[in-house]
């Protein structure tokens, strides 16, 4: 078996805080405290969780948009976390990036033709002049944007068309695998229904894998292959859409799934309320993360971190109550 | 008998690029201890609305005509004191942004108790027992201790209780509350809908609730009033609404959200899109505002704009297709 496109090993990233008087005593933020994951080519893996879980500096670390902590990023079997300069920009190819806000992740100054050119000039893929433009337009098409588009500048589109530009933009460095972070979580829904489903053909169409961060879970289940929670920097559990949508383990993702309102009236319903906030990832607590908010937390919770443990062929919790589940849920 | 009628009600802005018909010939009704949600995308007008309801639009540039009637009289008519007096006391709002609607130089307990002294004459102490009470009822833990912190020091479901706190303080009749969850993450989300929920049985208060969320729409509302372009282009009760939805962009609208549990049940399917967009409301529109997206539309909805029609009890539609109601009756 070929190796995974991309492969995450207890990655770490903190990130220094100054506290104390004249900022003296340095504090960090655990955003990722220790996450592994992969991604098969093709496949779609979720990023599921709240503000402050740590979804989005997972992508970011990917990105290599700064230095991790500790940990490995592996892309295609090369380690891409310590990787030279030289090498990282023929890697930085391979993955590319579509943001949540369309409106500041485009440069106002430049043309859409301009910002469709940029990386393939920047990759060295166009052999002449005419095969950029030809690549160009294709993009406009493959994303289903008019060609005369191309001499407007990003503020003559809206939201959905933006995003649209975005997601052309990232396809121009013929990427294997696209970091979706909220990607359409600004947009109205009908808009939105429209770019996931462009988002679905073109991971059909080029064989695209999918990062796909998010915190809608409707849309994820829509979307996605396989799906990772997260709470606090850490993975609670990840499994395939089948498991985690019909038998949530964690007691966090079972209170994610319930919470979410249904556009079904009169629907019964029993969410599972959680008391208070997320804590702060700056002195997350001791033990579990999630025992301060959950409701089935037991002495055990409070002092000993759970790891991750396979409960089926491919789903893994991170739960006490999980101990061996595998022997008694055969 | 209601509690609020609107009555044809315009709100146009005056931009360098025409005028902006952000609502345009609106009309609904609340009754008492009713919840009322309107739905519909950005642009729709929704919050316009609601601002207007309050008549918290700036004159110049916007305008706002028609007729605002809250317990029989027309708000529109009112001086700014006589409006001042009604709003955060008979009328309150929740706004989307619970950090940036309360004010980060005062106390919690000093912008609850503010409503309190303006409109019910308490004085400091009573207004701030009362306060504590406030927020002992939208369940923030150790009341005592909070009314004293700012907002900073709250995390932002704590923020939206208190925004509530203040917007109930004073027993409104009528509570507007422009999309309350948005900003929320999901587990916050339903903390805050359960909290509205037993507060709307306990307080009874009639509520406007303005989201994009049909999922919100589905829990808290009984009657939903959709917009599009600045009009009102559908209006039922929330069970006959998402049973047998009649015009042609409400139907895109629930075909355009998955729902969850999809995959489980093998009812997972390419999702509904609304090809187009919004038209600009700076530019008269002639016909139906959906014309230009709707899969139906003729020549006869693009010169003719469909009034309201009845299509089935307490259910009304502007469209010239929609059929009417053999489904509900």
């Amino acid at each position: 078996m070929s190796p995974p496109l991309l492969q995450v090993n207890d990655l770490k990233k903190h990130f220094p805080v100054k506290s104390g008087l004249f900022g003296r005593k340095s504090e960090f933020v655990y955003a990722v405290d220790g996450v592994s994951f992969e991604i098969a080519r093709g496949e779609t893996l979720s990023l599921v969780g709240e503000s402050g879980c740590g979804k989005s500096t997972v992508g970011r670390a990917i990105l290599r948009l700064f230095d991790i902590t500790a940990g490995q990023v592996i892309l295609d079997g090369q380690r891409i976390d310590d990787a030279h300069p030289g090498t990282m920009r023929q890697m930085r190819r391979r993955v590319q990036v579509v943001f949540q806000d369309p409106f500041s992740s485009l440069n106002p100054r430049m043309r859409v033709r301009d910002i469709l050119a940029e990386p393939i000039r920047n990759f060295g893929l166009a052999k002449s002049a005419e095969d950029l433009e030809v690549r160009v337009t294709s993009l406009m098409d493959t994303v289903r944007l008019p060609r005369e588009a191309l001499n407007r500048r990003p503020h003559e589109f809206s939201g959905g068309q933006r995003q649209r530009i975005g997601i052309a933009r990232a396809l121009a460095a013929e990427p294997e695998l696209i970091v979706c972070d909220e990607a359409v979580s600004a947009l109205d829904v009908s808009v939105k229904a429209q770019i996931v489903n462009l988002l679905q053909d073109l991971q059909s169409e080029f064989g695209l894998a999918l990062l796909f961060i998010s915190h809608d879970l409707a849309i994820v289940e829509h979307m996605t292959h396989r799906v990772a929670v997260m709470y606090l920097g850490k993975i609670v559990e990840i499994a395939p859409r089948r498991e985690i949508f019909a038998a949530p383990r964690h007691p966090y993702t079972r209170a994610l799934l319930s919470a979410v309102p249904l556009p079904e009236p009169g629907a019964q319903r029993n969410p599972i309320i959680l008391k208070g906030d997320v804590p702060s990832p700056i002195n997350p607590p001791k033990g579990c993360r999630f025992h301060t908010r959950c409701p089935l937390v037991f002495d055990r919770c409070r002092v000993e971190e759970p790891v991750l443990r396979a409960t089926g062929t491919e789903q893994w919790v991170a739960c006490h109550l999980e101990d061996g589940a595998v022997a008694t849920s055969g | 008998m209601a509690l609020l009628e609107v009555d044809n009600l315009q709100t146009h802005f005056r931009t360098p690029g025409g005028i902006n018909r952000a609502v345009d010939g609106v009309s609904f009704h609340v009754n008492e201890g009713e919840t009322l949600a309107i739905v519909g995308e950005s642009g729709c007008g929704k919050s316009v609305t609601s601002m207007s309801l309050m008549r918290l639009i700036p004159e110049p540039p916007g305008r706002i005509a028609g007729a605002i009637r809250f317990a029989g009289r027309d708000l529109l008519q009112l001086s700014d004191r006589e409006m001042r007096a009604i709003r955060g006391n008979d009328i309150s709002m929740i706004f989307q942004e619970p950090m940036t609607s309360l004010n980060p130089v005062l106390t919690v307990g000093r912008q609850i108790r503010e409503t309190l002294m303006i409109h019910q004459g308490l004085d400091k102490q009573a207004a701030e027992a009362h306060a504590v009470e406030m927020l002992t009822l939208v369940g923030i833990p150790e009341p005592k201790r909070r009314v004293r912190e700012y907002p900073h020091q709250l995390s932002g479901g704590m923020r939206q209780r208190v925004m509530i706190a203040i917007a109930l303080a004073c027993n409104p009749k009528l509570l507007i509350a422009d999309e309350p969850t948005t900003a929320l993450d999901v587990t916050i989300q339903a903390q805050i809908l359960k909290l509205m929920l037993d507060l709307k049985r306990r307080v009874g208060a009639a509520i406007i609730l303005i989201t994009h969320d049909l999922g919100v729409v589905a829990e808290i509302a009984e009657r939903v009033m959709v917009m599009y372009a600045g009009r009102k282009v559908e209006e039922a009760p929330v069970a006959e609404l998402f049973r047998s939805p009649r015009h042609p962009y409400t139907q895109g609208l629930l075909g355009a959200v998955p729902r969850l549990g999809s995959s489980l049940t093998g009812t997972a399917r390419r999702l509904a899109e609304i090809p187009g967009q919004v038209p600009d409301l700076r530019k008269p529109i002639t016909g139906c505002v959906f014309a230009g997206r709707c899969a139906l539309a003729t020549d006869l909805c693009r010169q003719y704009a469909p009034g309201l029609e009845e299509k089935g009890p307490r259910h009304v539609a502007a469209c010239h297709y929609a059929a009417k109601g053999a489904v509900a009756a």
